[in-house]
């Protein structure tokens, strides 16, 4: 566990994006102290340049666009793990029972799995949004329904791989259970993938989740990156900078978990480092 | 001979695909609010009230939940996908209409991100840890990380309104009425910005994986044998390694299909860019879920083609394929 961490700060990239994480987390913490109330109130004139009272200017409405970031930041962060730890459970699932049963179970399962992964993931979870509304719990939801195949099939090798070594072979032979063999021997030895893969999809569902926003599926009381971006586009050509600084959140958060999770691969796996 | 029997087995593997998103289509039919008539009619409120006698009769909504599945698969299947009143047209008709310019738009992205990552990627690798490398890398890192939505923004404010180097939005000037080589001309100024915009992300991708892959073709034996036959590094890298390490970047471009085709969504949306993107984002905006539905499933079809030609093309570059 030492050596993981030291092989992480050691990696400067990845130090960087976990710089920049800390921030956007920051933000989402000092977002309901310096701009306590709704973000979507009016408080100015419109279309205040930056660098004014307000920092980032207001947008076609009046509001404040510093404020919007700063609780966008909180929509982000909470979707991006939320619907990944849910997507990572469907995977694991069906990548673990795959992986370990192998036969039918594996053949139905990966089946199951190709269907999701043809389907143009982005479209599917527009349909499921348009279909179930876009509360904010719904978004989640349509987000993890799209993102959980690359696990499933990550673990399903993870665990292919495992099943035929000794010591499985060793707690079979001991009498134990599937489930003791899957949940306390085969799991814990597959964590450091999980764990890499996992935090990469947090970038994905943050792309998602904004382009979502961006087309106008996004919570209507939930303030977030992708809403801004979306109703500035129509006042692009005479104040570009309401499309620009959300944008650049995105990019920046997305960056930074990229980053991590790039840092987090290496120390994790350091065979694989010069690869 | 063998090809062909390859070919129709891939072919068998992908009706149950498709069959499936029929199913699944059906699902969200059902748990959409309303009964399936009223979906299918759009909320638009337009339809005329026989349109939907007719409909229910059409979907059995009188029969037990698997006949109407039974139902509903004939009438896709028979490619009848249901009409629009918003558009007055039937949807097959109108998806069939803005078909050529997301097929346009995705080939060009296609081929671009494709050709630009395998040169990026192997120029990288050829430059490990050099400034070359850590340019490459750097900028694949930015890409990769920049929703396509706003880079198309970001892409507009610079070359369309500071600079003016190319139009907005649409596909061709619409008072124009160009004809041959000068509609095409007009066409691809205006493809520039969307190519470009959703080129870049699918670009880092493969130039990240390029850059993998050459590294690991070069540790391999035949890497050694070449320079120990007195190849030069730039032969062994044309010749040799550039052929092996492309095929993970093809593999996974066929993978990405689907991909782009949802991020077409979005540029389209950002450039009104007349294709299946943009009118998924307009049949969004009217409530007409029953087009959006049929966008969804011949999407998925055009996946599923796509894939199948690509497996074909893949086998036919690196035989060892069939055997798996």
């Amino acid at each position: 566990m030492r050596d993981v961490f030291l092989r992480f700060i050691r990696h400067k990239p990845a130090l960087v994006g976990l710089l920049l994480l800390a921030l956007v987390i920051a933000a989402a913490f000092v977002a309901g102290i310096t701009h306590p109330g709704d973000p979507f109130a009016i408080v100015a004139k419109p279309f205040l340049p930056p660098l004014g009272d307000y920092p980032l200017g207001t947008d076609m409405l009046g509001r404040d666009l510093a404020a919007g970031i700063l609780h966008g930041a909180r929509t982000t962060l909470l979707v991006g793990f939320a619907a990944t730890l849910i997507a990572t459970g469907l995977g694991v699932s069906i990548g673990g029972l795959a992986g370990y049963f192998g036969g039918r179970v594996d053949t139905a399962l990966m089946r199951f799995t190709e269907v999701f992964q043809t389907i143009p993931f982005f479209l599917f979870a527009i349909l499921l949004v348009a279909v179930l509304g876009s509360s904010i719990g719904k978004i989640i939801f349509a987000i993890a329904v799209v993102s959980w195949p690359p696990m499933a099939r990550l673990v399903r090798g993870e665990f292919m791989a495992m099943r035929s070594r000794e010591f499985v072979q060793a707690c079979v032979s001991l009498g134990m259970g599937h489930t003791r063999i899957i949940v306390l021997h085969i799991l814990p030895n597959t964590l450091s993938a999980i764990v890499v893969t996992g935090s990469l999809m947090v970038a994905t569902a943050i792309l998602i989740e904004s382009g979502l926003s961006f087309l106008g599926l996004s919570d209507p009381n939930v303030m977030s990156w992708g809403y801004i971006i979306g109703s500035g586009r129509s006042v692009l050509r005479t104040a570009w900078w309401i499309c620009a600084a959300p944008g650049v959140a995105i990019l920046l958060t997305v960056m930074a978990i990229n980053l991590v999770g790039d840092g987090l691969n290496d120390a994790l796996n350091p065979r694989l480092r010069n690869l | 001979m063998h090809g062909l029997a390859y070919a129709l087995r891939r072919l068998a593997h992908a009706i149950p695909t498709v069959l499936a998103i029929v199913v699944l289509n059906f699902l969200l039919l059902q748990l959409a609010p309303g009964d399936a008539a009223e979906v299918l009619a759009g909320e638009a409120g337009s339809a005329t009230p026989e349109y939907m006698a007719q409909l229910r009769r059409n979907f059995g909504l009188d029969q037990p939940l698997w006949m109407q599945l039974l139902l509903y698969v004939k009438q896709v299947v028979t490619f009848d996908l249901g009409f629009s009143f918003r558009h007055g047209m039937p949807v097959s008709e109108l998806m069939l209409s803005r078909l050529g310019p997301t097929l346009l738009l995705m080939g060009t992205v296609l081929s671009l991100s494709v050709i630009a990552g395998v040169l990026l990627g192997s120029l990288a690798a050829r430059h490990l840890n050099r400034w070359q490398d850590n340019l490459v890398s750097s900028l694949t890192v930015l890409a990769y990380a920049t929703p396509v939505f706003w880079a198309g923004l970001m892409l507009i404010v610079v070359f369309s309104i500071k600079l003016g180097w190319f139009p907005t939005s649409g596909m061709q000037k619409v008072a124009a009425f160009y004809e041959g080589f000068d509609r095409a001309k007009d066409i691809a100024h205006h493809l520039v910005l969307p190519a470009v915009t959703l080129t870049l992300f699918y670009l880092a991708l493969y130039t990240r994986l390029m850059r993998a892959s050459v590294l690991e073709q070069v540790t391999m034996d035949y890497v050694v044998t070449a320079r120990a036959k007195g190849l030069t590094e730039r032969q062994i890298v044309r010749r040799h390694v550039l052929r092996n390490a492309m095929l993970p970047v093809v593999t996974m471009a066929g993978v990405q299909v689907g991909a782009i085709l949802g991020g077409a969504v979005v540029v389209e949306t950002v450039f009104a860019w007349p294709g299946l993107g943009l009118l998924a984002y307009e049949s969004l905006f009217a409530r007409d879920l029953n087009l959006l539905l049929g966008i969804f499933f011949v999407s998925t079809c055009l996946v599923v083609i796509v894939n199948l030609l690509v497996d074909l093309a893949y086998s036919a570059l690196d035989p060892r394929i069939e055997l798996r």
